[in-house]
């Protein structure tokens, strides 16, 4: 195995709140190789797009972060600000849910791009930052590049603003990109090429690529590695086809059993009853216990550590003598 | 817009033809109000002996060529009076602008940026100390402390009354004085100007720092504000760049809004720093019941209104690229 490009041991993260600290990430750990896809999937508050902001450092400066963040074996938590800014968008860039509301409405898509090649290249030209600028955005095929530089926006259809997000996230050649719900926001066919440049990027470039979502067929089509979150916790961690073929956590399975499949003709979907735990009101012991139908006495009071069993890192107590 | 204009026309028109006051008494003074030949003299001479429609037809015939009457008091056109008095005001609203509008957006700025820390709150104090002090009173404060006891800043009026104006080219003594070469008389206008501006634009600053300061937290908490940030944007970037771009759509309104409101709003400030201009000109013309000035006054004013509300909307077009012209 390739040493890891990005790795994260012991993530927490917690917010000061009137009630005491808010402990919203409890000890996260992953890692993404270089060329690597890790699909992190997760509910809504699941913690998702918290481990992202505090990988990126973007968190505000009252929430407490501790454990370690790695690129390349060198720390990130702990750096200044200034320090942060010259990872950011250089070697680990960021794409967003929604492009609309991701790019600045009043600035051109191109002078967008141009800001991000120069922010981190002040030597370079303006000249040149446009002609890389309209070489970014032709890679991510956008047709006619050239005048689609000094477009706004608005004048984008949705799937060329989050090709143009790609592009501007591209500007510096990143070695680890992050794109949180990349596909979410837009339609089933644009998803598909947006879904095309990012596979093509990791193809081309190596660059590593964590794919934050919370669906599991995006997962299982594009992602080597998938990490299950729940409640602040990465309860299953494996090989996507480990994780979709034999799921160890009780999470893990009921969540792939709500998934609609074309070949069963039910009427209605499976769900999970109940809602994921706030921080504020988390049993003492496994997170989803209340939640679980597998959960014994011990679950309710003991808190499950990830360990390993067989390829996969599972969160849960009763991993091994449940049938997988 | 010419309706608007027309409609602003006809109303003044009826105020000043309804009201209870007596513009004969100030022509022929209150004695001779006994004398009926006078009175129907004067009345004849003023052509207030025709019916009120056929006046109303003539003056707007009239304010069509620019004609706006003869000033019962100055015995001038109303029209010549205020291109004279005019620029002044122009001048000094221009001045109050630039303090406002500046003063205002960092002001909201610093305040966003700060939120509920101690700049957010002295921001708030200064604010609000200007929309709330009178400018009477904020006025001689500033003359007493700034003229009298520092003796930092000339007292009240644009020049020394030495001094005579630089040729009017413009009219604003600050570009006339520039335009001769004469920088004597520049420093002067200048310096003459700062203190009326600064409190014309303190009254004004209130309303534009709390607006940029709302919207700013608005946009702040937007995702390409964040974006931004990923992109590796110091803090000033994100700031000016990225926020106040976004953030001054919604000012504009408030700043167009305030521009006319200064012109007819300069009143009290023109009083108390003697500034020859609009302001001062419409309280000489209340005073004495001068009709044809108040009408003029009022529709300068009225037109003054229209015309930054058609600069405001030409200005969205600017500052936000979704806004088309057509």
């Amino acid at each position: 195995m390739t040493a890891p490009l990005l790795e994260v041991r012991g993530l927490e993260v917690a917010f000061p709140s009137p009630a005491g600290r808010l402990a919203a990430l409890r000890g996260v750990d992953f890692h993404v190789a270089a060329g690597e896809v890790l699909g992190l999937v997760g509910e809504s508050g699941s913690g998702k797009s918290l481990t992202m902001l505090s990988i990126m450092g973007l968190l505000a400066p009252n929430v407490e972060v501790s454990g370690s963040v790695r690129l390349d074996g060198e720390e990130l938590l702990g750096r200044t600000e200034a320090a942060m800014r010259r990872y950011r968008g250089r070697r680990i860039a960021m794409i967003f849910q929604d492009p609309m509301t991701a790019l600045n409405p009043v600035i051109p898509i191109g002078d967008q791009i141009v800001e991000a090649i120069r922010i981190h290249q002040p030597g370079l030209s303006r000249r040149s930052a446009r002609e890389r600028a309209v070489e970014l955005l032709s890679q991510v095929a956008i047709p006619d590049p050239r005048a689609r530089a000094g477009q706004y926006p608005f004048e984008f259809s949705g799937g060329m603003r989050q090709r143009a997000m790609i592009a501007m996230a591209l500007a510096n050649d990143p070695e680890l990109l992050i794109a949180d719900e990349p596909t979410t926001a837009l339609d089933v066919t644009i998803q598909a090429q947006v879904i095309e440049v990012m596979e093509r990027l990791r193809r081309d470039r190596g660059i590593g690529l964590i794919l934050i979502t919370h669906d599991l067929g995006l997962v299982a089509g594009v992602a080597d590695r998938v990490a299950i979150m729940y409640a602040g916790r990465v309860v299953e961690q494996a090989a996507t086809a480990e994780v979709f073929y034999r799921p160890r956590h009780p999470y893990t399975r009921r969540l792939l059993a709500s998934l609609p499949r074309f070949d069963d003709d039910v009427d209605r979907l499976a769900t999970i009853d109940g809602v994921p735990p706030s921080p504020a009101r988390r049993p003492p012991g496994c997170a989803f216990a209340p939640r679980c139908l597998d959960a014994v006495d011990r679950c309710a009071q003991d808190d499950p550590l990830p360990r390993r069993i067989g390829a996969s890192a599972v969160a849960c107590h009763r991993a091994e003598e449940l049938p997988a | 817009m010419p309706l608007l204009l027309l409609g602003i026309v006809t109303i003044a028109f009826a105020l000043s033809n309804l009201t209870k006051g007596d513009p004969l008494i100030s022509i022929i003074g209150e004695r001779q109000m006994d004398n009926p030949e006078i009175v129907a003299a004067a009345k004849a001479r003023w052509g207030l002996d025709r019916p009120l429609p056929e006046r109303y037809l003539r003056y707007v015939g009239n304010l069509i060529q620019g004609d706006m009457g003869i000033s019962l008091r100055t015995k001038q056109p109303v029209a010549r009076d205020l291109m004279d008095r005019l620029p002044a005001t122009l001048e000094l609203v221009i001045a109050a602008m630039v303090v406002g509008v500046g003063g205002g957006i960092l002001l909201g700025v610093v305040a966003a940026r700060y939120r509920n820390r101690a700049a957010d709150h002295g921001a708030r104090f200064v604010a609000l100390l200007g929309s709330s002090l009178p400018v009477f009173w904020s006025g001689l404060l500033l003359l007493f402390v700034f003229s009298v006891v520092l003796g930092w800043l000339p007292g009240p009026g644009r020049l020394d009354a030495r001094l005579t104006p630089p040729p009017g080219v413009t009219g604003f003594y600050t570009v006339d004085a520039l335009l001769a070469g004469d920088f004597t008389t520049f420093r002067l206008a200048l310096t003459h100007l700062i203190l009326p501006a600064c409190v014309l634009g303190w009254a004004v600053m209130g309303i534009i720092s709390r607006l940029v300061r709302s919207s700013m937290l608005d946009v702040l908490a937007q995702d390409y504000i964040l974006a931004a940030r990923a992109k590796g944007a110091s803090g000033p970037r994100v700031l000016v760049n990225h926020a106040l771009r976004n953030a001054m759509i919604p000012t504009l309104t408030i700043i167009g809004f305030s521009f006319a409101y200064l012109i007819t709003g300069a009143v009290l400030t023109e009083t108390i720093f003697s500034w020859p201009g609009i302001g001062s000109y419409t309280v000489d013309a209340a005073r004495s019941l001068d009709y044809p000035a108040i009408m003029g006054v009022t529709i300068v004013g009225g037109s003054a209104f229209l015309l930054t509300n058609l600069v405001t909307d030409l200005a969205y077009a600017l500052v936000d690229p979704r806004v088309k012209l057509g």
